[in-house]
Formats: C-alpha cells, structure tokens, sequence
C-alpha cells in the first residue's frame, strides 16, 4: 500500500471503533430519560451508527423504433450512501453520491463522485444547532424550501448554519444562514432567513382545546452581486411570508401569503416587477366523508440564488401545485407541473365513504373519490417594452383568471372489496393539458380520456395475483400554435394502451409483467410494444428489483417538480437498504 | 513488514469492532407536526412498555394505504390483545399536506397520525421508500422492520407484534 495517507486513517478509525465498542461499560452515557405525563421511558442512549444506501444501474440498447438513443456507456450508474452518528444529543452524518455517469433523465451535471452533505448537529431541550449541510422549510414553502427528493435527482441543500429554538411552550424559531447546493459545489448566492410560529392556544392556556390556531411569518433574503453589464440588478432581494391556520373538530383551515421584491433573473426575462404567491388549503371531514377545496395563485415567484440557473437548479422556494398526483401509468402520463411564473389553480376533493353493511357499500363498504383541479394564466396586461421604462414587464390583475387554460383534471375513483378474496378499483378521468406551458413552446394542447381497472385477486392469504388495465385516448388542439410551429410527435398523436400482471408471493417476492402499447396513427405512425418484466425480492429495509425490457419516454414526477425520461431498451438494477 | 503487520491488526480490529456492535436502534429525534398543528418531537414516541408500530405512507402511495386500510379492519383486535399502538407517519409534502386530516377521517383510522412535512423523521430513520413499517418494543428499540406492502403482509406484522408483546425475540422481517 502506498498510499500514506491511509495508514493513519485506519489507525485513527479503528481506535475509534475500538473504544466506541468497548466503552459503552466504562462511560455512563447522558440520561436521556423522557417523562410523560404517566410514564417515564428511561432511554440511555448509547452511540449508534446507521444508515442507508441506494444504487440504480441501467444498460442501454439504442432503439431507434421507440426513440431510445445510443449511450456510449451502455451503462449508467447512479448510487448514494448516508452514514449517520448519534450518540446522545448529538448526531453527525456525511453522503457520498456518485453519478458514473448519471442515468439518463437526470440532469448530466451531476457527475463523478464525492461528498454533497456532511453535517454536525446538537440537541438541547430548547435548542437545536446545526452545522454544515441541512434541509429546512418555511411554512409550505413559498419563500423557502430546502429539500431532497432522490428519486428525481432534486437537492438544493443548504450548507452553513441553522438555529432551532423554542423559548417557551408553543412557540418556535428558526434561523438560518447558507449557500445552496450545486451538484457537487455551492451556488453563488448567500441565502439567510428567520421564521417564527406561535401555537396560539398551546401558548396561552394549560388545556387541550378543541379550536387551534396557529400563526408563523417568514423573513428570507438572497444576496448575489451584480455582475451585469446592461442592467442595475438588485443584490439582495428579499421576500416575505405570513401564515395562519385554523383547526375546529372537522374544519381545517390554512392560508399563507408571501411577498418578493424585485428579482430580474433568466425565469422571468429580466424584469424588475415584484413577486407574490398565495396558498390556501381547506377541508371538513367527518367519519366516512371529507371535502377540500386548495387554492394556489403564483405571480413573479421564481426565487433562485442565481439569477442565471435554471430548470431545478439552485430554486430558494417551492410552489406546491394542487393537481392530484396520479400513481397508474397512463392517468400520470400528462402531470403538471407548478408555474411559479404565474398561474391561478383551484382544486376540489370530496371522499365519500359506504359504510359496510349499506345497500350500496355491501358486505365490506365502497370508497368514492372525486377530485376536480384546473390551472389557468394569470389575467395580466402586458406592457410595451418601448413604454416600460421601469421594465416592469406587465401588470396583473389580483382577483382575474387569464384566458388561457393550463391544465385541468377531473376523475373519480372508485374501490370496493367484493368479497375475502377480490377488491378492485376503477378510476376514470378527463384531463386536458397545455403542453407549449408546461414543457416548451411549440407543442399543441392535449386532451385525453382516461380508463383504469385494476383487480387484485388473493390465491391465498400470502399470494395474490393483481392485474390492471388502463387506457388512454387522446386528441390535439393546436388552435393556440402558429401553423408554422407545429409539431405532433409520436407520443401525442396517438392512443395507448396498458395491461399489468403482477404477483405477490409470500412477503418475499414479486414479479410483474407489463406491456404499453402505443396504438400509432395509421398513416405516419406505426403502433408499437413497449413490454417490460420486473421481478423483485424484499427482506426487512432492503429491495431489489431487476426490470428487462422497453419503456416509453415519459414524465416522472413528485410535488409538482418533474423529470423527463427517454425512452430506453434494457436492463435495470435497483438496490436499497438501511442499516 | 511491521507497516503490514499494524495495517492488519487494524483492518481486523474494525472488522470485530463492527460485528460486536449491538445493532439495536432507538428512535431518532426529529420535529413532526400532530394533525391538530402541534409541534411534536419523535423523541417523546411511548407506549407505556407495549409495542409500537410505526408506519411511514403518504396519501399518494397506493400499497401504504391498502396496508393501514388492511390493518384498521384488525386494529381494535391486535389493541386489546397486546396493547400496541400504531403511529402512522405522513410524508406528503406542501403539495399534499393539506389533504392528510380529511383522508385520515373520513377513511376513518384511529391511529395516531404525524405530518413529516419536509421528511426530517424519514430522513432520521434510514427509511428509503415508502411503505416502510417498523416495531418498537418495549425498551424502545426498533426490534422489526419491512419495506413494501403484498397482501397478507399486516398477518405477518402482527405475528412479530405478539412476539414483541410477550418479549420474545423476533428476527427482523
């Protein structure tokens, strides 16, 4: 071995080892003991080390039938390990992550290995202080969210310092200041906030009551220096946010406000207008019956910490959107996606549960789901470049609905048990989509009508088959597109089909066959198979799924935030476990 | 030769120091928020000495709801005859937060129901997907656990949970 530096690396980690093991006798360990108010859980907590890892291979066939392209890996690897250290109050943890290279969908920035996220954390009753990498979020997230979701490859994770303290019962504060991750490096701007909440009733009074209401401002500002040439830009930009919630028996009540200043960037072509979004959820429910109506209004908030970035890339806040996040192939073959530029979108849920017994629910009881959600432009004017002398860029009126429609989406889902053995669901839907929006322009608006069933069938009380079938029709409207920027490609143009197998056996094992079939447009296009077979195998916090076969290009998405897919012919290993 | 020789002592002192490790778990801290929108922390997790079931799902994740719907028609049952307590824990974000205490109503469960909005609770305990279940016992070790959901995996749940009841060891499913 001639590497020097390892020698006393694993000098120093095995004594570590070694006393951590055989320490835990001679060192009385802090009291962690919690009391309640019946009981006292004494916890002497001694050090622990776990964690968990992910690793994703594909190999790739070019097809040029399905659109597939060539890679000249042939084969891609994503992969990410967590190690986490808590002993007591305090806790340590790193992630190593590597992209050799990363799979295709994700963003090809990311690339080689190293360590994103390592972290110092202590806890004390009433304060909490972390160092280095962490995640946090304001309220829903409208002037900040910092996040991970590993599946889409999304991670704007801080790195500096962050408070939590909770000076007295009902009350909490948070503060924090950072740069936000860039692949394997840190942004350019400097990010710092404070948040307040306040549980009113916990604060005030010693018993439980049955109406809460609680309320939280946020105050966040970006630092980036201007390197313009053309234009003043603003270094900081600050925004801010105030919130209210309100619970009574079965109402429930939210709404949060925020407020930007100006904020030119790439998003929103350099304008100097300022920036606000508007979150309002809203619910009842009783035993067997729920309703909730969500409202989401965003003008101007793209709030980055450069002004350059783009697609996930360094985003400070999260815009949630209100459609229903579908889980069956083809009713999540249109999803939208949040347009923190600007749009107005309403959603409505109501459930509606037949109780077991009812003439209608029958032996086991039936569950209704109706869910309507639609987005539309915000209703603005436009102003003239030459007249905008503040380059304000347009104007909009608060309480209006632009014209232009964004999205809608309107189903209903139905589940009933038939007996011990059979339970099946039924969703149908009508969606209509505004590609040019939601992707990039050029694309027509598609509508389509959505069919699933999906069956499950118990051979046994640990082996069930579940079989699904869906489908998918779909039309253009391309009365918003210019003739001369038309396009239709193979995917919209058409309609599908979707038929899945799967079997469960014991708590082990699954296999599961699908095909997707894209029906063609007999003149130009010819229908096509997509069929994929996935066998996997779970034990305790591990899986391991192996799928071999086509998949058709496609949309994956979480919260509102997506990723493209292409198409691909393959092989694919998946590996995830804890420890 | 004595370079060779320290570097092989080393290497097998971490190899028994790692195996001799006790892998017994206790539940992490972190800040969730009570449907009522209080400020729990995990920490506080008890059940008077019984077991615990802790489930992590989100209103989008199909096979976590078949497996809480599947539990709840046997919840009053597996309650009175080893006390243990389910703690099912929300990993929606923002987007679906919201609609978390009216599902959880109107499907009607009685389970403690947490929201882990920015999944800092997920993020503590290791867990890399949803569904992911997991039995406390007692001493408040995580002594159980198991990804994914077939049909007749909550008949399996509670076999561990009676052994966990009845402090037997159980081997981690």
């Amino acid at each position: 071995m001639r590497n020097k530096k390892l020698t006393p690396l694993l000098l120093v980690s095995s004594s570590l080892l070694c006393f951590q093991t055989f320490s835990q006798d001679l060192i009385s360990p802090p009291d962690t003991t919690v009391t309640t108010g019946t009981t006292v859980v004494a916890a002497p907590s001694g050090p622990e080390i776990h964690g968990n890892f992910q690793t994703d291979a594909q190999y790739y066939n070019p097809d040029s039938a399905i659109g597939a392209p060539a890679v000249p890996e042939k084969m891609l690897m994503n992969g990410f390990a967590n190690i986490n250290y808590t002993y007591g109050n305090f806790s340590a943890g790193i992630r190593y992550e590597s992209y050799l290279n990363a799979l295709q969908g994700f963003d090809s920035r990311y690339k080689g290995t190293g360590i994103p996220y390592r972290y110092a954390n202590y806890k004390l009753d009433e304060l909490e202080v972390t160092i280095g990498n962490y995640y946090e979020q304001f309220g829903s997230g409208l002037i900040f969210r910092s996040y991970e979701e590993r599946g889409l490859g999304y991670d704007n994770a801080m790195d500096g310092f962050r408070i939590k303290y909770k000076p007295y019962r009902g009350i909490y504060f948070k503060g924090f200041v950072g740069k936000q991750r860039s692949y394997f490096s840190q942004g350019p701007g400097i990010v710092r906030g404070f948040d307040g909440e306040m549980n009113i009733m916990e604060t005030f009074f010693d018993s439980v009551k049955k109406t809460q209401v609680i309320i939280g401002g946020s105050f966040v500002s970006k630092y980036q220096s201007d390197q313009d040439p053309v234009y003043v830009l603003p270094e900081n930009v600050g925004s801010y946010a105030g919130r209210l919630n309100i619970i009574h028996g079965g109402f429930n009540f939210g709404g949060e406000y925020a407020y930007k200043i100006n904020d030119p960037s790439a998003d929103n072509n350099y304008i100097y207008k300022n920036g606000e979004a508007l979150f309002i959820t809203s619910s009842y429910a009783t035993k067997g019956f729920s309703i909730a109506v969500n409202a989401v209004r965003t003008d101007n908030m793209s709030y980055r910490s450069d002004r350059t970035a783009n697609i996930s890339n360094l985003l400070i806040n999260y815009i949630p959107s209100i459609s229903k996040p579908h889980t069956y192939g083809l009713m999540a073959f249109y999803p939208y996606a949040s347009q923190p530029t600007g749009q107005v979108s309403l959603a409505s849920e109501v459930q509606y549960k037949f109780q077991k017994g009812s003439p209608i629910g029958g032996k086991y009881g039936m569950e209704i789901l109706l869910n309507v959600s639609g987005a539309n432009a915000l209703d603005t004017i436009q102003f003239q470049p030459v007249l905008d002398s503040a380059r304000e860029g347009y104007s909009s009126n608060y309480f209006g609905v632009g014209e232009r429609k964004y999205f809608r989406d309107v189903n209903i889902e139905i589940t009933k048990k038939f007996n011990k053995k059979l339970k099946a669901t039924m969703v149908l839907a009508s969606q209509l989509y505004n590609k040019s929006v939601i992707q990039k322009p050029g694309y027509p608006i598609v509508l389509s009508k959505i069919g699933v069933l999906d069956v499950t069938y118990k051979i046994r009380p640990d082996k069930a088959i579940r079989i699904e079938v869906q489908g998918l029709l779909t039309t253009i409207d391309d009365s918003e597109l210019d003739s001369l920027t038309k396009t239709e490609p193979h995917q919209d143009a058409s309609d599908w089909g979707y038929v899945l197998a799967e079997y469960s056996h014991g708590e082990h094992w699954f296999v599961a066959a699908l095909d997707q079939y894209n029906f063609g447009n007999d003149e130009t296009y010819e229908s096509i198979h997509y069929p994929t077979i996935t066998v996997g195998y779970v034990k305790s916090a591990t899986r391991i799924t192996l799928s071999y076969g086509k998949q058709r290009s496609g949309i994956f998405c979480v919260g509102g935030v997506c990723r493209t897919v292409p198409a691909s012919n393959g092989i694919a290993l998946s590996i995830t476990s804890s420890f | 030769m004595l370079k060779k020789f320290l570097l092989s002592v080393c290497a097998l002192t971490i190899l028994v120091s790692a195996s001799l490790q006790t892998p017994v778990r206790k539940i992490p801290a972190a800040d969730i928020k009570t449907l009522d929108g209080k400020s729990f922390n995990t920490s506080k997790i008890s059940n008077n000495g019984k077991p615990i079931i802790i489930s992590f799902w989100a209103t989008w994740c199909k096979p976590c709801k078949k497996e809480l719907d599947a539990i709840a028609d046997e919840y009053a049952d597996w309650k009175k005859e080893t006390g243990v307590k389910l703690i099912a824990i929300s990993i929606d974000d923002s987007k679906s937060s919201a609609k978390v205490p009216a599902e959880v109503k109107a499907k009607g469960w009685e389970y403690e129901v947490y929201l882990d909005v920015n999944q800092d609770f997920k993020r503590a305990m290791n867990v890399n997907n949803v569904p992911y279940t997991c039995i406390v016992n007692g001493k408040g070790e995580i002594v159980w656990q198991h990804n994914s959901y077939n049909e007749g995996d909550e008949d399996k749940l509670y076999e561990a949970v009676k052994k966990i009841a009845k402090g037997q060891k159980v081997e981690h499913k």
